[in-house]
């Protein structure tokens, strides 16, 4: 167990190892950072001066290590645009991104756990087949899109909830469900079909042959076993959910990390870039971890072994 | 009260879909206090008349019988909440697969817990109290630390035994065991039937045991029922049976066997030419005809059931002495 972790930990360091250099090479493929920094009326002379200022006059190699150096200790620069620590900036706007992500979660799980399981009890019966078109349905259908009706709808029409902002809880509904539709199709399917394998298992009969209740056998015997792999895959989905929220933050004017990629990307502010694309990889990479620890507590057979 | 019967089961059918007839009219009864046999080659029907008279057949099992009652009780009309009522707490099923009959995310004691908890309202710890009692019971050293362990800390051997203390938490008055040994190695295949035979002798236990080993029936049971392709085909007490085996199909079973008790053990069954047929709903006549060297053209049609003095029955065209007077 402890050594499955260990590896896993490993694993997680060398993909943050390869995102961190990822995200390095992205800026500085994108073209002489001077220049774009500069912007198009510099002189030659500025762009030289920038180029000393910031550092890029040094052999990329040497770049990149005080670069990773920093990045380390938290450190990503300044933020060209908004004249701040870039350190600070996201700091200031994660907590917006983290709660989206985990209303998205709730959401979902509260949605994909119930549906699954109506799905399996009534497998091949129309509950089943309504509950595979919805999740078809999730996965056809494009974020933004479902943001942009449910703000006409309940925003706009009804005039039930804002429509754009952070002010209160409401505002987060909205783009919530949104977010949730990326993760309910796979989390319904992954029900689903733990439920079905759980519930023609031989120790689900032998629940039975004790005379349990039904709502035991379904809940106590079938679900805590076909949650396990829900459970790592809803760790997982978090991490494609913070990533997605750039969509989701701007079509809502959320003011996240997600929305400050989005203006940053516009105004080529590189450190802020890069610093978001990195912190949401080291994020997912956490999440993946956090997957197999769950996964490993979850499960007796891993965890005892 | 022993001799009176406890489950008495006539005339019942399970079938799969439109194609499979698993069980065609089976026949038995089990006294109080006794243990049954249930004998006949893979795939005959064992398991699923036994799931079938608990009401735990698969999705797609249609179960029906003329009767079905246990403890003077009709099973037939019964809901499923009804029959969970019974099950586990007056009648108590072990399996033919103990390595993956327990739950893997619970523990031995939490499982066994449940079924006291869900029949008795007894409270936790009164039940993991009997839980280590029963472990104890059925021979396991060390019941407490067992009761923390998971399934998957256990040998095979070891989980049919919880299976089998788990099975008497409500000290049922039936226990069904369906080929409790089979995925076992040989030595703990011996300990758990002497376990079964000796709980059954103090307990007052009924139990029908599902077994292919000749050499178990002989030893165990007070009365043997033969099965061939869904049907009974012959039952009597077991020293009769092996006295005057009398259907063409038990006597294949046992011609290697002749003598009660000097049974050669692990003698498997089957050692008739030809396999068991599968058979199709609609079907009639003895579906033993093909591999029957006695079978003419009556045996496609209605086979009469014949019941001798001694409660021997079989079900065959031939007269009851045809063997001895071959
Ligand atoms: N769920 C099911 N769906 C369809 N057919 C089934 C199902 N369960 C059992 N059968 C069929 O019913 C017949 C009897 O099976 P059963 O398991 O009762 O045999 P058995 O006598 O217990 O054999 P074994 O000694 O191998 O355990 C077999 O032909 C089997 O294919
Ligand atoms: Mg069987």
């Amino acid at each position: 167990m402890l050594r499955f972790l260990l590896r896993r930990f490993v694993v997680a360091l060398l993909v943050a190892a390869t995102v961190l250099t990822l995200a390095f090479m992205l800026t500085r493929l994108s073209g002489d950072l001077a220049i774009s920094i500069a912007g198009a009326n510099a002189t030659q002379a500025d762009v030289e001066l920038i180029r000393k200022a910031y550092g890029l006059d040094r052999p990329v190699i040497v770049q990149f290590f005080d670069w990773v150096g920093r990045a380390m200790i938290g450190d990503f620069g300044e933020s060209y645009f908004f004249k701040a620590r870039t350190a600070a900036l996201i700091g200031e706007r994660m907590p917006v991104t983290i709660t989206l992500g985990l209303t998205g979660l709730l959401i979902a799980l509260f949605v994909s756990i119930p549906m699954g399981i109506a799905a399996a009890v009534n497998e091949g019966a129309w509950v089943d087949r309504v509950v595979q078109f919805i999740a078809l349905l999730g996965q056809a259908m494009p974020g933004f899109w479902l943001g942009l009706i449910l703000m006409i709808t309940f925003g706009l029409q009804l005039g039930w909830l804002p429509i754009s902002g952070t002010g209160s809880w409401q505002h987060y509904v909205m783009p919530g469900i949104v977010l949730a539709f990326t993760a309910i199709p796979a989390l319904t399917r992954l029900t689903r079909a733990g439920m079905i394998q759980a519930m023609s298992s031989d120790y689900i009969r032998t629940a039975r042959a004790k005379g349990l209740s039904r709502a035991s056998i379904l809940l106590k015997h079938a679900l805590r076993n076909a949650a396990i792999p829900v459970v790592a895959i809803a760790a997982v989905q978090l991490g494609f959910m913070l990533g997605g929220s750039i969509v989701i933050e701007s079509v809502f004017a959320l003011h996240g990390v997600g929305f400050l990629a989005w203006e940053s990307i516009g105004k080529n502010d590189f450190p802020v870039v890069q610093a978001v694309v990195l912190v949401l990889a080291v994020i997912y990479v956490a999440l993946t971890m956090l997957a197999d620890i769950l996964n490993a507590v979850l499960d007796p057979r891993l965890r005892t072994a | 009260m022993t001799g009176e019967t406890l489950l008495e089961v006539e005339g019942l059918r399970v079938e799969f879909g439109a194609s499979v007839a698993a069980v065609r009219g089976a026949s038995l009864s089990v006294a109080r206090g006794q243990t049954h046999c249930l004998v006949g080659e893979s795939g005959c029907g064992k398991s699923v008349s036994a799931l079938a008279i608990m009401n735990l057949l698969a999705r797609g099992g249609r179960r029906g019988a003329d009767k079905l009652s246990f403890a003077g009780i009709d099973l037939r009309g019964m809901s499923d909440r009804e029959m969970a009522r019974l099950r586990g707490d007056r009648m108590a099923m072990i399996f033919q697969e103990p390595m993956t009959s327990l739950n893997p995310a619970y523990t031995v004691g939490s499982q066994m817990a449940e079924v006291l908890r869900r029949h008795r309202g007894t409270s936790r710890r009164d039940a993991l109290d009997r839980a280590a009692e029963l472990l104890g019971r059925v021979g396991i050293t060390a019941p407490g630390m067992r009761l923390g362990q998971f399934p998957h800390q256990l040998s095979g051997g070891l989980r049919q035994r919880v299976m089998i203390a788990m099975a008497l938490m409500c000290d049922p008055e039936l226990l069904i065991a369906d080929e409790p040994t089979t995925a076992l190695d040989v030595t703990v295949q011996a300990q758990i039937l002497r376990l079964l035979a000796g709980l059954q002798r103090d307990l007052g236990l009924a139990i029908l045991l599902i077994t292919h080993d000749l050499g178990v029936v002989a030893r165990v049971a007070h009365r043997v029922s033969v099965m061939y392709a869904g049907e009974v085909v012959e039952s009597a007490a077991t020293a009769d049976l092996f006295a005057r085996p009398t259907h063409p199909y038990t006597r294949g079973l046992l011609e290697c066997v002749p003598v009660p008790g000097k049974v050669k053990r692990d003698q498997p069954l089957g050692s008739i030419p030809g396999v068991v047929p599968k058979v199709s709903p609609g079907f009639t006549g003895c579906g033993f005809r093909d591999r029957c060297a006695h079978a003419n053209e009556i045996c496609a049609g209605d086979i009469p059931r014949h019941r001798t003095d001694g409660d021997h029955e079989y079900l065959c065209r031939l007269p009851r002495d045809w063997a001895h007077a071959a």
